[in-house]
């Protein structure tokens, strides 16, 4: 299957974001209770309590990148304008059912960001007046606990009907795999962590926790992987006589195409460039996007002195990383109608 | 809606003789024509008359040699096996146009949308512009509907649908449904066009639901099947397989051996000459 730029960008993007969303959500929901700060004449920030994962850094750019995924998702649209037709037909199609719950998500999350970040922000400036509002508002116990909640499941859905979307396609064996649901999951999860990982340390706490959870998904996601590249080799390739139904009368070998130049199937499904390179392209992924990540993490929980710069080089290895292990899980996958053309 | 409809008694669908198809692209071609102009048109064409035209056809034939391995030999010819199978014989060493086996036959393969009754294409849809009618059970694309995700072109596994870039919205065979009800033509016209053009009368239109039906008795009497059945999207459009080669066919004896010095002798045909030969391909039929 042909790589678009676009669809790998959706996919490690918004996974970002939406495993980022869930961790948030968790933090929200099952963190520690925190007092909010009456808004005193000082004007502090509302949120100044210990819940584990909380950072407006985190949240801000984790909804920058759920953002920024999903727009990308529209740019492989041959008519994106039309793009809200999409979201009429959850009951038989992941896609729709993605983007459906992928906007439902949009909600708890913009509620919270907005208490977290705007209300305090116009708490200061507003008139005593507007203050049962916003005392209202960051009743942290139970608004933020279920908005947490919705939050972290809406995120955790989503990526689930993401990774359904190709899992689901029978076609493509190497999608239609046991494996591919666990890890879409698994790395949008350890792909989020970094990315709290990368912006909380910035707010310097001490949360080992987040650390110990990046190192072991980073071992747990190279091992799916491994995995998983392990079973699509496996995979008898598509062959002429099968897709013919000739293979009774014998060996079936194409010696004229329908066409002399490429068409939409040659072009779209016909990706043959990374199975050249396959074997190499895999070690810089498990690199880049596990190894590197999983050693700085650690490095991080020994020595909490480099956790800031460790952190932001886990970041900077981790996305390319990951861009080069969605790459291969397009380019690598042969699609059933390959066998007609015996590519 | 892309839930699929409840299964209907009426298949409308084609039935491809393979015997016959002569690989001649005439179905292609029509295809192209009417549909360019039809209901569902137009199909546009990148760089049409340039170096590398690319655009939507709903028809594409393949062409194959199909060989007969050791022991699945079929069709009587009653020779003796050789040592070797010809598939790698080739008059020039390295050549990118091997001779095919004396006994390959070919095989022209049209391709085009097999009307499934579980078509997956038609349930992935996130916007309903792909359905399945109810009443006939043709799969067709609603283009003022589809937003160009291309999904369906990923879940169909016989590569009935293809994209067009100019349009933005998926295409594929309508199984001329703007001919086959229009009124306006003369009733013997109001079949796909496809099958109109073919010359060989390789290709037959009709009811597949109706074991009644010219189509669905062709069928039977020719163990027609299905493409891929294991996928479970259940093809209404059957293929009905090449007839055994009749002995001598298409054999080694009556053309010039591919190989100089060839295996005249191994392949058996050597212990008969003249009247005998003859004598030798008939009653092997």
């Amino acid at each position: 299957m042909r790589p678009t730029f676009s669809i790998i960008c959706f996919t490690v993007l918004s996974g970002m974001g939406y495993g980022a969303w869930f961790l948030l959500g968790l933090g929200y929901a099952i963190g520690p209770r925190c007092e909010p700060h009456r808004f005193g004449a000082g004007g502090v920030s509302a949120m100044q309590c210990g819940e584990p994962f909380l950072t407006h850094a985190g949240f801000l750019l984790a909804s920058a990148l759920t953002c920024a995924g999903l727009l990308c998702s529209l740019g492989h649209l041959g008519k994106p304008q039309r793009a809200w037709r999409a979201l009429s037909q959850w009951r038989s199609s992941w896609l729709s059912r993605e983007g459906v719950l992928a906007l439902l998500t949009f909600m708890p999350a913009a509620w919270l960001l907005a208490r977290e970040i705007a209300m305090p922000f116009v708490a200061i400036r507003s008139s005593p007046e507007w203050m049962p509002i916003f005392e209202w508002s960051s009743n942290v116990s139970f608004h933020s606990r279920l908005s947490g909640f919705a939050l972290a499941v809406g995120s955790l859905a989503t990526v689930y009907c993401t990774a359904n979307i190709y899992a689901s396609l029978k076609p493509v064996r190497a999608w239609h795999d046991r494996h591919v649901v666990p890890a879409y999951l698994l790395l949008s999860l350890y792909s989020g962590g970094i990315l709290l990982l990368a912006s909380g340390a910035i707010w310097v706490r001490g949360n080992w926790m987040l650390l110990a959870g990046v190192i072991v998904l980073s071992i747990a996601g190279a091992w799916l992987k491994h995995r998983y590249w392990r079973a699509i080799d496996a995979l008898p390739a598509p062959y002429a006589g099968h897709a013919t139904g000739l293979s009774s009368f014998g060996e079936v070998r194409s010696f004229e195409a329908p066409h002399t130049e490429e068409n939409y199937l040659t072009h779209e499904m016909g990706f043959v460039l990374a199975r050249k390179h396959a074997r190499k392209l895999r070690r810089i992924a498990l690199v880049l996007a596990f190894l590197v990540p999983g050693v700085l993490a650690l490095l991080a929980l020994v020595v909490p002195a480099i956790g800031v710069p460790a952190a932001w080089l886990a970041l900077a290895s981790g996305v390319p990383g990951l861009f080069v292990e969605r790459w291969l899980f397009f380019a690598e996958a042969k699609h059933a109608v390959m066998a007609y053309y015996a590519r | 809606m892309t839930s699929l409809p409840p299964p209907a008694t009426k298949k409308l669908g084609l039935v491809i003789d393979l015997d016959t198809c002569v690989g001649c692209h005439a179905c292609a071609v029509a295809c192209k024509e009417w549909n360019d102009g039809g209901d569902f048109g137009p199909l546009p064409d990148a760089d049409p008359y340039g170096a590398e035209p690319h655009g939507v056809w709903f028809n594409r034939v393949h062409s194959y040699a199909v060989e007969p391995g050791i022991g699945n030999r079929e069709s009587g010819m009653g020779k003796a096996p050789r040592s070797t199978p010809l598939s790698t014989a080739s008059a020039i060493p390295h050549s990118p146009f091997p001779i095919p086996g004396a006994q390959a036959q070919t095989v022209h393969f049209p391709r085009s949308c097999l009307h499934c009754e579980t078509p997956a294409c038609v349930t992935v849809c996130p916007t309903g512009a792909s359905y399945k009618r109810a009443e006939d059970g043709i799969v067709l694309v609603d283009a003022d509907k589809c937003i160009g995700c291309q999904l369906c072109s990923w879940a169909c596994p016989y590569g009935a649908r293809e994209y067009s870039v100019e349009r933005g919205t998926m295409q594929k065979c309508t199984l001329c449904v703007d001919r086959i009800y229009n009124e306006t033509l003369d009733e013997i016209d109001r079949q796909p066009a496809c099958v109109m053009a073919c010359p060989t009368r390789a290709r037959h239109f009709g009811d597949l639901g109706d074991a009644e039906s010219a189509v669905s008795k062709l069928v039977a009497e020719r163990d027609g099947y299905a493409l891929m059945p294991e996928f479970g999207y259940a093809p209404v459009n059957r293929y009905l397989p090449p007839r055994p080669r009749r002995g001598g066919c298409g054999d080694t004896s009556p053309h010039p051996d591919p190989l100089p010095g060839g295996d005249r002798e191994k392949s058996g045909d050597a212990e008969f000459s003249g009247v005998l030969r003859w004598l030798d391909r008939v009653l092997s039929r």
